[in-house]
């Protein structure tokens, strides 16, 4: 359990007026606040604890009860002792609790003064969403070559979703309803999946071009002729002109990278020849290279 | 239009414990798309989270409509950027991998 001093979140001290109280909790409120702040876990965990404080300190009695026990550990593992206690006394002068609240995970403390249902947003039983749930699916660059259906199991539960072709690492995706409980009714948090993609394959991915090499014979770059390359879904014939010199790019439209979430419709492949000059010349092909050479100079 | 995409802004006006005029405001300022289905006044089941968000600014921060539509715009950006900065880091992860 730690100190924790409800005067100093709220950037007040002790001799703080009602007003003083309700301007800073305004204040922090609108900088914290979760939808001000997506996605940010900083920001959610301090707006708990304002929202805690300026539970504790907006009302006169708790704060009362606060100002006398709030920053003395010793008295905070009475209280926890007194709580044991109450647990077997049906006339808990405090309130009986029944299970976790993911809504008030911030202090046992807080609770164990002033009972289940102390946090939440203004105490007047306003509904409060629950928590955003963040979770990380790791995937192959393959499996999200096409849209496919995957269940995933998150704090014990199933859960059924669309993974749509073209997704990229880093991305985001959201499943509503899918995250913590609300409390008092709220609607329950969402579910945000971040995409960890990996790629062993030959291919680089750039938004949606796929880029890759293709090596082509000195013979085919020099005179022209048809090489079988690699798309990302199968192999494709190029006619390649004669006079190819190395690092030509040739792009392939529609055979790159499925655009998310605009199903039939992908990007391009670029394709760079890379020509390989052929070695362990025998002496007769060194004899005829001379030759050109040779004719080169002419 | 599928009545299962929408829902009505009678159910809403009881889940969130909010006036009507609240809505026809929202709707006013452009923040949200009222549809009418079979003379019922719904909104499109994609949107309710938005106007989750737009509820909670309002009720919980007193930001008014005004204010509403300058944090959605400035969400968005901010969505953007970062979806631009993913793209540029997955973009630099490449030119990284190349180079090792």
């Amino acid at each position: 359990m730690a100190v924790i001093d409800y005067y100093k979140i709220l950037g007040l001290n002790k001799s703080a007026t009602e007003a003083e109280i309700k301007k800073a909790f305004r204040k922090m409120a609108r900088k914290y606040h979760p939808d001000l702040n997506p996605n940010n876990k900083d920001a959610e965990k301090k707006f708990k604890e304002i929202n805690e404080a300026n539970e504790v300190l907006s009302d006169p009695a708790k704060r009362k009860k606060y100002d006398a026990y709030g920053g003395d550990w010793k008295q905070a593992d009475q209280f926890e002792e007194a709580k044991r206690q109450r647990s077997s006394n049906s006339d808990n002068p405090f309130g009986a609790r029944s299970g976790a609240d993911s809504a008030s995970d911030y202090s046992d403390f807080f609770e164990s003064m002033f009972g289940e249902g102390a946090s939440g947003y203004g105490g007047n039983q306003l509904r409060f969403r629950g928590a955003d749930l963040y979770a990380e699916l790791h995937l192959n660059i393959r499996e999200v070559f096409t849209t496919h259906k995957r269940t995933i199991t998150i704090d014990g539960r199933n859960i059924r979703l669309t993974i749509p072709a073209g997704i990229k690492d880093g991305q985001k995706i959201r499943i509503k309803n899918q995250g913590g409980a609300g409390v008092n009714g709220g609607p329950n948090g969402d579910l945000i999946i971040s995409f960890v993609i990996s790629n062993d394959t030959p291919f680089v991915l750039d938004g949606d071009q796929l880029y890759s090499t293709a090596e082509i014979d000195l013979y085919t770059a020099l005179l022209g002729g048809e090489i079988t390359v690699n798309t990302f879904d199968g192999k494709v014939k190029l006619k390649v002109p004669p006079e190819t010199t190395n690092g030509t790019k040739v792009k392939l439209n529609g055979k790159g990278f499925p655009v998310y979430k605009k199903e039939g419709s992908f990007g391009d492949l670029i394709i760079t020849y890379n020509i390989i000059i052929p070695t362990n010349l025998s002496e007769a092909e060194k004899k005829l290279f001379t030759e050109l050479k040779n004719l080169r100079k002419k | 239009m599928s009545k299962q995409e929408y829902i009505t802004l009678k159910k809403l006006c009881t889940s969130y414990k909010v006036e009507m005029a609240f809505f026809d405001q929202l709707s006013e300022y452009g923040l949200i798309e009222i549809v009418k289905l079979e003379r019922t006044r719904v909104i499109h089941l994609d949107r309710v989270r938005d106007l989750e968000r737009m509820i909670r600014l309002h009720h919980e921060l007193n930001i008014n409509l005004e204010g509403i539509d300058a944090v959605f715009n400035l969400l968005n950006r901010i969505d953007d950027l970062e979806n631009e900065l993913q793209a540029t880091r997955n973009r630099l992860k490449i030119y990284e991998e190349n180079f090792h």
